[in-house]
């Protein structure tokens, strides 16, 4: 596959389209073995592994994540989230398709709801893709949010 | 004006709704209760160097804890003598030599007294030496144990060694895990708010019937992914953390609970979710040079799972995270968590709390949502006037005592009622600094 930067970004929106729908075992299909969601809890946080952190989680983490939304004990589940994504256009940051590495910069506005409580988050999602396969793939997914450090109720969804 | 006799409200294992629901009792809780007790502030290597300060409240009361000039920690209001300005924001900073007031540029030695008014000329006759504000900031009682900064904002009461009594040993193994005998915070605390009463929180600290009920969607989950995976080789950190919480009922039967007088206690007397962590040989090795092997070991096997430090503050030594629960309101309570980096242990013992906070005790935690459901839940539930009382009764005999230490099965709710018995005792008026001065 040769990959365009109009593919980066097409992926970008469908990644998140998938989630509005609730798509959650094929939005983990989109990870890299070794792929990792990151939700950082400081400003320029170096090493997530030796400090708190929002998220950072590997593939058996969102794993257990996604099994556990659809479990009939799943108490804070009941009922169910939703959300939505607003993405602006994403930025194409690195373009490298002989190393088969890319990265991609969006700015967005995220609503999770559940029952009759609407919580807004604003903030950066920067993914690292690759090839794998011929199939893009996420390495990394970096939400910054422009209140990490500030209470937050539950999160129960990805953003 | 007080509400009502708080012992009418507190009887036989069971606990009026109202401690949970009522306005005029939560702002009893702040005015006595919170100034009775010594009242974790934070940690001193938050503050390092002289003029660091760290400000945060103590109940409804905002305070700023600071580094004075001979190297101790002193906490102080949060307040202006002048005109009430806050005279720094919540969180962390340094002011140098002295605060500034950044409205009308009163200045104050870190300690809180007064340095210097400007247009001194127009006070002459003005009667200031007697005024209010000539005190400076006022202080408030502080003690410093082990790097664990505590305040009493009541101007007399019970001493801190009265307090605290053996609970104290809680904080003696965080702080000998390290090599060292040192502590680090380890970055922010996570801040996750919740919709009801702070004292639903301390209530579940101790309460070991409901991990396999509330957690069966997460510690299920993990259990199962690990299970289907075929369960070999060394489990992965995450999987080391979260599969204790399926632990049977059994298991935390036979942990134990203890109990100290004032409201403090802890579970897992004899072993803990905690117990079976994987300890890397460079630590256990720099453990034994440092306490020789037998100390090096009774220090490691003690795995206490949580302990309460009455009224608001939870620790988990074998872990080295820390929990406070700021009460807001009688439905809002914030919840802070805190890890450590033990002084001269390898990276790896600090990743393993740092996980755990994160998928324990946050806001992004698969565990912390369902338990902050069960509050939710309960806040709504106790709104219900017709039922007015909430039970503790699980092996309760009429005549329990708390003023003793005492060992207790693990699946009693005795230290819950431990901590009522000293909400009573600690909700009688306090003396405040304005009563001393009248
Ligand atoms: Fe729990």
């Amino acid at each position: 596959m040769t990959v365009t930067k109009q593919d980066l970004v097409d992926f970008v929106y469908a990644e998140a389209r998938m989630l509005d729908e609730r798509r959650f075992e094929e939005w983990l299909t989109l990870f890299a073995e070794d792929g990792i969601y990151w939700m950082p809890l400081h400003h320029d946080e170096p090493n997530p592994k030796l400090v708190t952190t929002l998220f950072h989680e590997d593939l058996l983490l969102l794993k257990t994540r996604v099994l556990r939304l659809m479990g009939e004990r799943t108490f804070s589940q009941q009922p169910a989230s939703r959300c939505h994504h607003l993405l602006q256009a994403p930025m194409v940051d690195r373009f490298d398709p002989d190393a088969g590495e890319f990265s991609t910069w969006a700015s967005f506005l995220y609503t999770e709801t559940r029952a009759d409580e609407k919580l807004f988050y604003t903030g950066w999602v920067m993914h690292d893709l690759v090839l794998i396969g011929g199939e893009l793939r996420i390495k990394q997914k970096k939400v910054q949010l422009i209140d990490c450090d500030a209470p937050h109720r539950n999160l129960q969804l990805f953003m | 004006m007080t509400y009502a006799d708080p012992s009418d409200l507190v009887r036989g294992g069971e606990v009026h709704r109202d401690l949970f629901v009522d306005q005029k009792l939560f702002d009893q809780e702040m005015s006595n209760l919170f100034a009775n007790c010594w009242v974790y502030v934070g940690h001193e290597s938050q503050v390092p160097k002289r003029g660091d300060y760290y400000a945060t409240t103590i109940g409804s009361q905002p305070v700023i804890m600071v580094r004075q000039k001979d190297g101790t920690v002193k906490v102080i209001y949060n307040r202006c003598p002048h005109r009430g300005v806050q005279l720094v924001n919540e969180g962390h900073g340094s002011v140098g030599p002295m605060f500034r007031c950044p409205y009308h540029a009163w200045t104050f030695n870190t300690d809180g007294s007064l340095f210097g008014v400007p247009v001194k000329d127009g006070y002459k006759e003005s009667g200031f030496s007697e005024s209010c504000a000539s005190h400076g900031i006022e202080g408030v009682a502080t003690h410093v144990y082990r790097q664990f900064v505590f305040a009493r904002l009541a101007r007399e009461g019970i001493g801190f060694e009265e307090f605290f009594g053996e609970s104290l040993t809680t904080i003696d193994n965080m702080v000998d895990r390290s090599p060292e005998g040192r502590l680090e915070v380890a970055g922010a605390p996570l801040r996750y708010m919740h919709y009801c009463n702070w004292k639903m929180l301390v209530d579940n600290q101790t309460d070991t019937f409901h991990p396999m009920i509330a957690h069966e969607s997460s510690a299920g989950t993990v259990r199962k992914i690990w299970e289907e995976s075929g369960a070999q080789g060394p489990k992965p950190m995450v999987v080391e953390v979260v599969l204790p919480f399926t632990a049977k009922h059994e298991f935390y039967v036979e942990m134990g609970i203890r109990t100290w007088p004032n409201g403090h206690g802890h579970t897992g007397t004899k072993y803990s979710i905690h117990s079976d962590y994987t300890l890397p040989k460079e630590y256990t090795d720099a453990m034994e040079a440092a306490y020789g092997a037998e100390r090096a070991e009774a220090i490691l096997q003690e795995a206490r799972h949580n302990t309460v430090y009455f009224p608001n503050m939870t620790m988990k030594g074998a872990i080295q995270t820390l929990r406070l629960f700021k009460p807001l309101g009688p439905d809002r309570t914030l919840v802070e968590s805190w890890v450590f980096r033990l002084a001269g242990a390898p990276d790896e013992l600090l990743e393993r709390s740092a996980l755990y906070n994160r998928l324990i005790n946050s806001p992004t935690s698969i565990v912390g949502h369902d338990d902050l459901e069960m509050y939710e839940r309960a806040q709504q539930g106790l709104k219900v006037s017709a039922t007015p009382w909430v039970n503790y009764q699980r092996e309760f005999h009429p005549g329990e005592r708390y003023d003793s230490t005492q060992l207790w099965s693990g699946q009693s709710e005795v230290q819950m009622r431990n901590q009522y018995d000293a909400w009573v005792k600690f909700m009688k008026p306090a003396v405040s600094g304005e009563e001393v001065q009248a």
